[in-house]
């Protein structure tokens, strides 16, 4: 199933200064699901290939398929699509794929997501299509990011129509911010979280989505209802 | 340097990897481990990928489920810690 595909980088979009989105033209792209990802190759002049997963961040309603990379430093791939990738670029794609970390918005709410810098791509994803599926599902989304000028479709999140956005930052918070200013913990997450029973999608690093799922756990919500998702160290 | 904990991910990781060796998708499947019994999607397996292999690990007991690796042009599963797989 799901074979490589040739993808044609339409637009190369900065987000912030240490990420950009991606949107595709991939011939025969079959759709995908909010929350799924794609993995993307790379191949060099001698053929050596590296490979890795990044997160669409574009509704399935959109016209073309978008990712949302963050750049680790110490990288092999995510350097290249940040920095280097120009509109009229191919990379070798193939997705969609996963179906665990997904919604649909006829799954409904109350809807939870609760992001760790760039784990914001899929949950992205899911707001978007809530918003351009007409979805009156509640949903609340929790941001951890450094600081403001970290935060990934900022003015996006500004205009969201219906859905609450509450935005920690844990290095940096502009002048005069009484919103929160530290990192996620269990006293945030009883202050923001719908009551037990909201379907909760957190997405982050693995240390991050860890920390908030047992702390989700620990304030009554059902395990069955938290879907994760792990991406590592930042930085690593 | 970040250390193996750190860099551990989950199932969700490698949905293309399991597409790749058992042509569907498998995130959602319900894996039970085969050494202590718990049963779950696979994406919450502990997966860690940044070896020359990948190994899933059960979230329960941290037993090997299953490992992968491509040698010589050859994908290798070894699915010992698999007690049942049941896919959507």
């Amino acid at each position: 199933m799901t074979p490589w595909r040739s993808a044609v980088v339409r637009d190369a979009v900065r987000e912030t200064a240490s990420a950009s989105t991606l949107v595709f033209d991939i011939e025969d792209w079959p759709g995908h699901r909010a929350g799924q990802h794609v993995d993307v190759r790379l191949t060099a002049e001698d053929g050596y290939q590296a490979q890795r997963s990044y997160s669409l961040s574009s509704a399935p309603e959109q016209e073309r398929p978008a990712i949302t990379v963050e750049r680790l430093d110490d990288g092999e791939v995510s350097p290249y699509l940040v920095d280097e990738v120009r509109a009229g670029d191919f990379v070798d794609v193939r997705g969609p794929v996963g179906g665990w970390f997904v919604w649909h918005a006829r799954d409904g709410g109350p809807l939870f997501l609760v992001a760790g810098g760039s784990g914001l791509a899929p949950l992205m994803a899911m707001l978007r299509h809530r918003s351009l599926a007409g979805s009156d599902a509640e949903a609340t989304l929790l941001l951890s990011a450094r600081s403001p000028d970290d935060v990934l479709f900022a003015r996006e999140l500004e205009a969201l129509d219906g859905a609450r956005v509450e935005r920690t930052f844990t290095r940096s918070a502009p002048e005069g911010w009484t919103g929160y200013a530290r990192r996620v913990d269990r006293e945030m997450l009883a202050e923001v979280a719908p009551a037990p029973g909201a379907r909760v999608y957190i997405c982050g690093p693995t240390g991050f989505v860890e920390g908030v799922a047992g702390d989700l756990v620990a304030l009554g919500h059902d395990p069955s209802r938290i879907r994760t998702e792990r991406f590592g160290a930042t930085g690593g | 340097m970040a250390t193996t904990e750190e860099m551990r991910l989950d199932g969700n990781a490698v949905a293309g990897l399991l597409g790749e060796v058992f042509a569907a998708e498998m995130t959602a499947a319900v894996v039970r481990c085969a050494h202590c019994g718990t049963a779950g999607a696979v994406a919450t397996a502990q997966v860690y990928a940044h070896g020359p292999g990948v190994v899933l690990r059960c979230p329960g007991c941290t037993g090997v489920v299953m490992r992968f690796a491509r040698v010589r042009g050859r994908m290798l599963a070894d699915l010992h810690g698999v007690g049942m797989l049941s896919a959507p």
